[in-house]
């Protein structure tokens, strides 16, 4: 049997500069004028490989997930993939009807109803007519928004929005599903929900592309996955062994000190740039290991470049296989910062108690300005790894949970 | 939530009824292939002018009222200027229905030129999220415009009825409105694509209209062209329809069939020429939309 989707070499080529390909009419007519017998080549402009040489088969029925760094050249292969881009060179086959979801909610407008949205999406989505008219009351009923059909979409909640995105999608009719990063977006139950739709798809039948930075859900959703880096692929294989390399590669030395200066995944403003994350004691020493519901200082360093008034912090920790165990912020803490001059500083987290199970975490790093906009944003700049500790038993038997309770047990039983 | 109330969507892929599509990417598709695809894709082709009409007229209460508005005030305007202070010859028509029958079918393309000029840049959004022939989006927005062109048409054979003109010949607008479509089309699908590229051509759209419109008999019968520039006028192919479009307002005027033709002939290798265009950039559209 054919595979559902073929790549045969394929590259696609950005130049950058210059508004990205576009200019004006007047200045090649102005330059044509200039000098009409010169023979401008694009050879002057920069060029970025989104993907490179990239070769890979997909057999029908299998669910694929891609992971990778921001950059690596997912967004760009999904988009191959949907025909929205074309590559710059190589093949790419594809059998089958394919429908695409870069975004939930493709083609909605505002000022038409949720019904008239329904219509509007699911044909630009590529369902017939027909098809929506079968199928309105099942995708309205998937949503739950019964109540507000005939209502202006300007008028819903962004968590209607979404699920009414969604619904219209999981409700198209294809043989290539191809999935970029729905689930990022929406609430927990939202997002249980888009997983056990997918989940069934797969049992459907159906080929599945599937990119997210939840790599719990790409290791759940998936039997296969795809690791890009810089546009080529790094690793091709079962999920688990790509992810478990992956999330390895995030950091490899496991100091208790760390130096951030390098790291040139980043992204905000940089008018703050962390430098240095230190791990210490309650005593502000440090730490030789550290273990579940130890207490600890998280020293953050960091150089401002431009002062910021009114700045936030917050960090996340992320377990190996990519589940948000936990998250925090000064503005959830209500500790305000006035002013940050030029210059280098610290700020402490104290962790009272880290009731997180033993394994290896990673810890991305969030700065803003006081409207919100990022200043610097370091995911996954770090792991450590939790040693176990006597506090919660004898740590038998656990399959992996993420949180250890302190607890006691009382039997009351007839004399 | 309920589990009741959210039923999944089972559908096996084996259940489809559906020959596999292939795709491979490197094509450029052919011309009548191209044509094939967006006739494949005629429902989006019709949700797309849907969506822009329903909002038009949902947002404007003047909507419908602007439609009428337009062509009737220019007509007036048109009247009093050129018949009763220039007294420009109508070739015996009255000259209401004279400038009336010349102002619609200008008025169309006069619309639906900068509409479609704009229309790959204003759905950029969707360029980027999906696929779908590109070519639905101008040819989409230039059967917007067709919306308060009928709503002419209505008031158009009102006033022939007023003028007691009234004949089967007005049929021939159906044959005609094609026509005017495919040209605004085939000219609006190329600037379209060039508006891409060249960012600027927007704001050079009103002034080769307003240009256009003195290059065409609206204000003017073509009779009045001096004979050795007749040849150059026709190669406008609006000058073909619109005088078409006139004279199937009077019984007796004979149409000119030269103009006609060449002004056919021109819109098709305008046709063949900005698809050639439109698919040659249609592969960098969602690059730099």
């Amino acid at each position: 049997m054919s595979p559902a989707i073929s790549v045969e070499a394929v590259s696609k080529r950005f130049m950058l500069g210059h508004a990205q390909g576009t200019t004006m009419l007047r200045e090649v007519v102005m330059n044509a004028l200039r000098a009409p017998f010169k023979r401008r080549s694009p050879g002057e402009r920069e060029v970025l490989w989104a993907l490179r040489d990239l070769s890979f088969a997909i057999n029908v029925g299998e669910v694929v997930g891609i992971v990778g760094r921001n950059g690596a050249g997912k967004s760009t292969l999904l988009k191959i993939l949907s025909r929205i881009t074309r590559p710059s060179s190589g093949l790419v086959r594809v059998r089958g009807r394919v429908a695409s979801l870069l975004e939930v909610g493709t083609g909605f407008h505002e000022e038409l109803t949720g019904r008239e949205n329904v219509y509007l999406s699911g044909c630009i989505l590529g369902m017939p007519k027909r098809r929506i008219d079968d199928q309105l009351d099942a995708i309205v009923a998937y949503a739950d928004v019964e109540r507000f059909i005939d209502t202006p979409i300007k008028h819903y909640s962004s968590g209607m929005r979404l699920r009414l995105g969604f619904a219209v999608a999981a409700h198209l009719e294809s043989d290539i599903l191809v999935v970029d990063e729905v689930l990022a977006v929406g609430d927990g139950e939202f997002q249980q929900k888009c997983l056990r739709t997918m989940g069934e798809l797969h049992n459907s039948g159906r080929t599945v592309l599937f990119v997210s930075h939840n790599l719990a859900a790409v290791e759940n959703l998936c039997t296969r996955a795809l690791w890009l880096e810089q546009g080529q692929l790094q690793e091709d294989g079962p999920a688990t062994h790509v992810i478990q390399s992956y999330m390895a590669t995030f950091t490899s030395s496991d100091e208790r000190v760390r130096d951030l200066r390098d790291i040139p995944d980043r992204q905000g403003t940089g008018d703050l740039r962390f430098t240095k994350v230190e791990f210490l004691g309650p005593d502000r020493t440090p730490l030789a290991a550290i273990r579940s519901g130890d207490s600890l200082v998280i020293r953050l360093h960091f150089e401002v470049h431009r002062p910021l008034t009114h700045p936030t912090f917050a960090a996340d920790l992320h377990t190996f296989l990519g589940t948000l165990a936990a998250q925090v912020s000064t503005q959830n803490d209500g500790y305000t910062i006035s002013l940050l001059p030029s210059g280098p500083g610290y700020i402490d987290l104290a962790i009272e108690c880290l009731p997180l199970a033993p394994g290896r975490y990673s810890l991305s790093l969030l700065a803003t300005d006081h409207g919100g906009t990022w200043a610097d944003h370091l995911q996954h700049c770090t792991s450590f790894e939790i040693l176990p500790s006597a506090r919660y038993g004898l740590m038998r038997g656990l399959r992996n949970p993420v949180l250890l309770l302190e607890s006691q047990w009382e039997v009351t039983a007839p004399d | 939530m309920p589990e009741s109330v959210s039923p999944s969507p089972t559908v096996t892929a084996a259940a489809l009824p559906r020959p596999v599509l292939e795709f491979v990417s490197s094509d450029s598709p052919g011309f009548l292939a191209s044509l094939r695809e967006l006739w494949s894709y005629r429902e989006l082709l019709f949700f797309l002018a849907w969506r822009d009409i329903t909002i038009r007229y949902r947002q404007t209460l003047l909507g419908i009222g602007w439609a009428v508005l337009q062509p009737v005030v220019t007509m007036l305007v048109f009247t009093i200027l050129f018949g009763v202070v220039v007294k420009v010859p109508t070739d015996g028509i009255p000259a209401p229905i004279f400038y009336f029958s010349g102002l619609l079918p200008w008025l169309y393309f006069a619309n639906a030129i900068p509409a479609s000029t704009s229309s790959l840049l204003g759905n950029g959004y969707l360029i980027k999220k999906i696929y779908f022939p590109r070519l639905a989006l101008p040819a989409g927005t230039a059967l917007v415009a067709l919306v308060d062109f009928a709503i002419g048409i209505v008031i158009l054979m009102a006033m022939m009825i007023y003028y007691d003109v009234m004949s089967w010949r007005l049929l021939l607008w159906i044959p005609l409105s094609i026509h005017l479509w495919l040209f605004s089309f085939a000219l609006g699908a190329y600037l379209s694509a060039l508006n891409v590229k060249y960012r600027d051509v927007k704001h050079a759209i009103p002034f080769l209209v307003q240009t256009w419109l003195f290059l065409t008999p609206v204000i003017y019968p073509s009779s009045v062209v001096p004979e050795r520039f007749s040849l150059l006028i026709d190669l406008n192919p609006l000058t073909g329809i619109i005088e078409s479009f006139r004279k199937a307002t009077v019984q007796t005027a004979s149409f000119d069939w030269q103009a006609l033709g060449i002004s056919a002939g021109v819109t098709v290798v305008l046709l063949f020429l900005s698809l050639a265009y439109f698919r040659h950039a249609e592969g960098y559209f969602s690059d730099i939309v």
